[in-house]
């Protein structure tokens, strides 16, 4: 065990735990934050996506020690009211189903746009293709993205 | 009758000489006219020596660990990396990126941490992960033994390498990670010490190119 600060969504926390552990349990066991999800646990589904320095990244494969001073964001600290561009969006277009890998693509969704505010179709394709939804909701993630697009 | 013997064989054996002379001429104008040129040579002025057959015998070492799976993955035909020691093209289709390092929110970075999780299907770590970039693809996949030395040694088609740059190469941090995937990925049927050896021994004897 070792001790880590880390700058989870704007706030200094201090954990105790193995160097090895996947910043998704820390954010989940040690700092109660649920809305991250647990989904393959390797990476490939993309529901544990969070930002680390804006970056989307894949929570369950990215180890304690790893992460640094770099700024954890997760669902939780996307915004302070639920009214990012693209939570709002989300909601316009009533895209979750089951909703289990909504704040996986909500994360990996926003990181998009600050990257690149005006996506293709092809560019938010390729973008997501890492986040998987079993209910198939990416006809309109797709069409949420690019409203959100214009609200930014 | 003894004299006129000697006599004619003397004649015989000048001539048998001039024929001799002749023949040899010929063979002699013969091979100067096929002399290859230096373009017919692969071109390695910083080798320290040149040994054909322990240049090759080292490079067949070296191209059984380029084709494996945990160097080959990264150095695809097209622009996704390829993944698993059946080499299918890599989950969720990452996109190579003009600087090798990925688009957007699929860069390999953002699964690849600089540090994996334990786990045998986690993905590795390594601050340096990429694939070649998109204008020196460096391909490795479906390159014949000859296609890959030569293209190793072309600075043209290796990274801008000189040969003291290709040699040095073989301490490049994401070349020794492929020794360290950890998990239950298979490795390269040489170790790492053993990769690197053969790897000075066939570009210091000459870095030659197998014939096919």
């Amino acid at each position: 065990m070792a001790r880590y600060t880390i700058n989870v969504n704007g706030e200094s926390k201090q954990v105790d735990v193995d160097s090895d552990t996947p910043i998704l349990w820390v954010l989940r066991d040690n700092l109660h934050l649920l809305g991250t999800k647990y989904g393959c646990g390797i990476a490939h589904c993309g529901v544990c996506t969070i930002h680390l320095d804006g970056d989307a990244v894949r929570s369950c494969a990215y180890p304690i020690s790893a992460v640094g001073d770099k700024k954890i964001v997760t669902i939780e600290g996307l915004s302070e009211n639920g009214d990012h561009p693209v939570q709002k969006a989300w909601l316009e277009h009533d895209v979750p189903q089951c909703g289990y890998c909504q704040a996986g693509q909500i994360m990996t969704a926003s990181s998009l746009l600050d990257q690149n505010p005006n996506p293709t179709d092809d560019e938010i394709r390729r973008a997501m293709n890492g986040n998987i939804c079993r209910c198939a909701t990416y006809t309109r993630i797709n069409r949420a993205i690019k409203s959100a697009a214009k609200d930014l | 009758m003894l004299k006129n013997s000697y006599s004619t064989n003397g004649l015989k054996y000048s001539f048998g000489f001039l024929v001799l002379c002749l023949i040899m001429g010929i063979f002699t104008t013969a091979c100067k006219s096929k002399k290859p040129t230096s373009s017919d040579y692969v071109s390695i002025p910083e080798a320290k020596m040149k040994d054909s057959i322990a240049s090759l015998s080292a490079f067949e070492k070296v191209y059984s660990v380029l084709m494996h799976p945990r160097c080959m993955n990264c150095h695809p035909q097209g622009d996704i990396p390829l993944q698993g020691d059946d080499s299918h093209v890599h989950n969720m289709l990452p996109q190579r990126g003009p600087d090798g390092k990925g688009l957007l929110t699929m860069k390999c970075t953002n699964c690849h941490g600089s540090k994996g999780v334990p786990g045998d299907a986690t993905p590795p770590g390594n601050p340096m992960w990429h694939l070649p970039p998109a204008d020196m693809k460096m391909v490795f996949q479906g390159r014949s033994p000859r296609a890959l030395a030569l293209q190793l040694v072309n600075p043209d088609l290796n990274g801008h390498k000189n040969m003291a740059d290709l040699r040095l190469h073989a301490e490049d941090t994401l070349v020794k990670s492929g020794w360290q995937m950890g998990g239950d990925r298979t490795l390269p049927s040489l170790t790492y010490e053993e990769f690197k050896e053969a790897w000075y021994a066939w570009i210091d004897n000459g870095a030659f190119a197998p014939s096919k």
